[in-house]
Formats: C-alpha cells, sequence, structure tokens
C-alpha cells in the first residue's frame, strides 16, 4: 500500500525564530491585531510504501529524526492523511 | 611534511582559499572530492566554507551524508585534527562530531564583516598556538551562525573547555557568544569565522595565522602517530 505522509518540522520551545519573530511584527501594518505567537517551520510531503498505516508512520519518522529535521534545535511531527 | 586533506562538496566554496592560506604558512594541503571514502594518505582535515549540498533542507544536514563523512568520523574519533570552517562547523554539528547547532543569525541578515574574537581556550588543534585572551580580527560570511545548544550542552562545554573563541562583540545571537568550539578531546573544531581570509595586513588581518599555523603543528603531530589512518 501506498500511504500519503506529511511530515510537520518545527522549533523548539525556547529556539530563538527570528523569521516568526519578523513575521509578528509586520502583523499590525496588515491589520491583524489579533494574532500573536507566531513560529516558522517546514512541511513535508512524502509517500510511504509499506504494509500497514503503523508501518508508514515508522518509517517516516524514522526520516524525520535522522534527516528532515535536527532533533537538538527542531521537533517533528508525522501525520497520515491515509492511502495515497 | 604532514599532509592536510581539504574535503570539496558540490558547492563548497572556500576550499581553494584554505589550500592556498596553508600553503602560504608552509604546509601541504590538497583537495578531497566528498565521494572520497579512503583519508589514509592525509594527517588532518579542513571542511571548508561554502553551501554544501547547496545548504538545501539545513547547512550541512545532506553533506553530513556524503560517502567521505564515515572517513572523517573515523578520523575524528581516533583523534585525528579536524577542522570545519563556517559551512564546515554546520556540517561537523549535523554530523554529530560537534555538539549543539548552527540557527539563522539573529536579525536575520547576512553578515560579511570583521569580527574581533576573543580565544577562550587553547585546548584545541586550531587555537593550541595563541594565548588565552588574545584578541584576533577575522572575517566572518554567515547566513546561519548562531550557535544554539540547551543548558546541558553548555555547561558541558564550560566544564570541559570546549569553548574557543568568542565574540567580543556578538554579531549573530550565538550563545555564549560562542564563535567556535571544540570535542572534549580538542582535536575536533568547529569555527564561524574564516581564518584563511586572515593571513595578511594588507587584505585587513593577519590575525588568522597564529590559527592556521596551531592546525598545521596539530597535523605534523598527528604525522607522526602510525597508528592514525583516515579509513572508515
Amino acid at each position: 500500500m501506498e500511504y500519503a505522509v506529511r511530515v510537520d518540522v518545527t522549533l523548539k520551545r525556547g529556539i530563538a525564530d527570528p523569521e516568526g519573530a519578523t513575521i509578528e511584527r509586520a502583523l499590525p501594518a496588515l491589520g491583524f491585531d489579533s494574532v500573536h505567537s507566531v513560529r516558522t517551520g517546514k512541511a513535508f510531503s512524502l509517500v510511504v510504501e509499506a504494509d500497514s498505516e503503523e508501518g508508514a508512520r515508522e518509517v517516516a519518522g524514522s526520516l524525520a529524526t535522522r534527516l528532515l529535521s535536527n532533533p537538538v534545535i527542531e521537533d517533528a511531527a508525522v501525520s497520515v492523511a491515509g492511502v495515497a | 611534511m604532514s599532509l592536510v586533506g581539504v574535503v570539496v562538496f558540490p558547492g563548497s566554496n572556500c576550499e581553494h582559499d584554505v589550500v592556498r592560506a596553508l600553503g602560504a604558512l608552509g604546509g601541504r594541503a590538497e583537495l578531497v572530492w566528498h565521494a572520497e571514502t579512503d583519508l589514509s594518505g592525509v594527517d588532518a582535515i579542513v571542511l571548508p566554507g561554502g553551501f554544501a549540498h547547496g545548504d538545501y533542507l539545513r547547512p550541512g544536514a545532506l553533506a553530513r551524508f556524503s560517502p567521505v563523512m564515515g572517513a572523517v568520523a573515523a578520523f575524528a574519533e581516533a583523534g585525528g585534527p579536524v577542522l570545519g570552517i563556517c559551512n564546515g562547523f554546520q556540517v561537523l554539528t549535523e554530523a554529530g562530531l560537534l555538539p549543539g547547532a548552527l540557527q539563522k543569525n539573529r536579525g536575520l541578515t547576512f553578515l560579511c564583516q570583521p569580527a574581533t574574537l576573543v580565544v577562550a581556550s587553547t585546548h584545541s588543534a586550531l587555537t593550541r598556538a595563541a594565548h588565552v585572551g588574545d584578541e584576533l580580527v577575522v572575517p566572518i560570511n554567515h547566513f546561519s551562525g548562531s550557535y544554539v545548544c540547551d543548558d546541558a550542552t553548555y555547561l558541558s562545554l564550560v566544564e570541559h573547555d570546549q569553548i574557543v573563541l568568542r565574540y567580543r562583540d556578538n554579531p549573530n545571537g550565538s550563545r555564549g557568544d560562542i564563535a567556535g568550539i571544540a570535542n572534549e578531546a580538542g582535536n575536533v573544531v568547529g569555527l564561524m569565522p574564516h581564518p584563511e581570509r586572515a593571513l595578511d595586513t594588507l587584505l585587513g588581518s593577519a590575525d588568522g595565522r597564529v590559527l592556521l599555523e596551531g592546525f598545521l603543528a596539530a597535523a605534523d603531530d598527528a604525522a607522526a602517530r602510525a597508528d592514525l589512518v583516515a579509513a572508515p
């Protein structure tokens, strides 16, 4: 089976996010006064061949830890969207 | 005479500067393509600056998987001198050969300017010829040079005297003003500034000399060790 998988990589809490801070500073000028706590990250979409959804999640999780994120500064969240 | 291998990744761009700089100081250096897996002919290794593998994903994230990195890790483990400059420092942290990580600069600006560094430790293959407290003017040239690590790592760096260079005026938000660190043994060193670009007062500063001379001395020491072979 082929599973559509999404991996979201975000900076760990406490790690400075200068991009997020810069975006947040631009918000008042656009009238978005109700928005705060902006954090940036990366999203990856993958198709994983596996026997089960759990298997796909495991492969994507390993890939997320070893390559897609740097565990020193980033967290990775894996979600399986369903059969591709 | 010892031989320094300067690794060329696709996208490296400071490798020739490093070879020339080491040559100007009386050393011997040659380029090594990143697909090489056997580095048994060299006595020290430099990972130079640039944009290895385009810096895609994160600086150093893909270079870490280049075939040469197995030999680099084995060489480092055996105590061989390994120096990562700028992008090379990022590769060493991604590869886990040095702790912490390098994040985008505070202020999100690409910095290309002279930086004043203060020697914080001489317990490393890079700073062994300098003196603690020395102020060295060396250029920086980076976008992701802000050193980050957790509290436990920082305390460990301090405790084991692994912070080798600090910025006098922190330009990028690095934790503890860190410009360069070493591993616990002192043989693996990474720094964001470019000592190979500070060899002559005519070009702004000759303060990089004492650092690269120290590294060449470490290479000579390694050459005298028969057991040190950079093969995977």
